[in-house]
């Protein structure tokens, strides 16, 4: 049961491992929609669960305690998402300024704060 | 309205309509934001030993840059289920994404085939772009124009890999995880833009509100619950707005 990379070889652990389980939601988001329409309630409220999961993503990417997000200081993303989203709010709704206000203070409280 | 008389555009007008999907992914914040962030992920792709093909395919197959970071994190160490289920439960949100989006581009004649490339493109990039742009352009148009515009976004996250990856050796490794948060900024950003109506920016809000709360909790599944509860309780105040204003739908 806990065959690793090695066993197997990297495009085939891609296929299996990435591919398949990543591709398998599209697939039966696909098939479960057939025949509904745009605006029916179903629909409506399965477009409020999908943006309310896409916040979800959104507070596990700031927050995650695992992988290579998590190397730079938790205080440091979520200081600098703030500091973008008021600069966004400031820039009449500019999109490009929050984005590079954000990243900025990403790249620069993991200079000055990061281990 | 003439809705059963659209028929699909002539091949010439289709190449016409996908080529303006890509110039909607050129001018769109996000084709700038994947870059940066595939950028960071091709660096520590060549960081932990993956080829460079390797990468690319990576890119094509899944199409996720959450689900990506863990492959490339977790794929020399871990057991492969591991990895599989890690993957899997990163990416359940295209369900609920494909199901919303895939109903505004069908009209009567749209095979399920048809489909299967705009819901295989379908990232949280291109749905947040989508959402915005299908709306106001004719039904017809659209799978052509969405098809176009996930292209167009995937060619900068094909472009970024390949940077990051030529570059990994300059790249320090910290660098190279900053650069993974551009996503993260532009989901903030585009969402707070796009949500024009009270249901959307209530299902953010929520959401935001609730997924620190559901993963406190350690029952696993996050992203799931976050979704159906934050998601359900938007829909709910959504529905009960109407009620009083006296427009039942």
């Amino acid at each position: 049961m806990s065959a690793t990379l090695h066993d197997i070889g990297p495009v085939l652990a891609l296929i299996l491992v990435g591919f398949l389980p990543n591709e398998v939601w599209r697939l039966v988001g696909l098939m479960l929609v057939h025949g509904l329409d745009e605006r029916s309630q179903l629909i409506v409220w399965v477009r409020a669960v999908a943006t309310a999961m896409l916040a979800g993503v959104l507070a596990q990417l700031i927050l995650s305690t695992s992988g290579p997000l998590a190397s730079i200081p938790v205080g440091v993303r979520i200081g600098a998402a703030a500091l973008g989203f008021v600069v966004f709010l400031i820039a009449r709704r500019s999109v490009f300024a929050g984005v590079l206000t954000g990243e900025s203070a990403i790249l620069l409280g993991t200079y000055l704060f990061a281990p | 309205m003439m809705s059963t008389d659209r028929a699909a555009p002539p091949p010439h007008v289709a190449f016409q309509v996908f080529l303006d999907g890509n110039i909607a992914a050129v001018r769109s914040v996000f084709f700038y934001v994947l870059i940066g962030n595939y950028v960071g992920l091709g660096a520590l792709a060549h960081e932990v030993g993956f080829s460079f093909w390797w990468m690319v395919m990576s890119t094509l197959l899944v199409w996720a840059a959450p689900a990506q970071v863990i492959l490339v994190s977790t794929l020399n160490t871990a057991a492969l289920f591991e990895v599989a289920l890690a993957v899997t439960l990163s990416s359940v949100r295209f369900l609920p994404m494909v199901a919303a989006i895939l109903p505004v581009m069908r009209r009567p004649g749209v095979r399920q085939r048809d489909l299967l490339l705009p819901a295989h493109l379908t990232a949280v990039s291109v749905w947040v772009e989508g959402m915005r742009l299908l709306p106001l352009m004719p039904v017809e148009r659209r799978i052509p124009f969405y098809n176009g515009l996930g292209v167009g976004l995937m060619s900068g996250a094909l472009v970024g890999g390949a940077i990051g990856f030529v570059l990994a050796a300059r790249l320090p490794p910290l660098l190279s995880a900053a650069l993974l948060f551009f996503t993260p900024m532009a989901i903030l950003m585009s969402s707070a833009r796009n949500s024009r109506t009270l249901l959307d920016g209530l299902a953010f809000g929520l959401g935001l509100v609730v997924a620190p709360i559901v993963a406190a909790q350690k029952i696993g599944l996050d992203l799931m619950w976050t979704g159906l509860i934050a998601g359900s309780m938007a829909y709910g105040v959504h529905r009960l707005r109407e009620r009083w204003r006296g427009r039942p739908s």
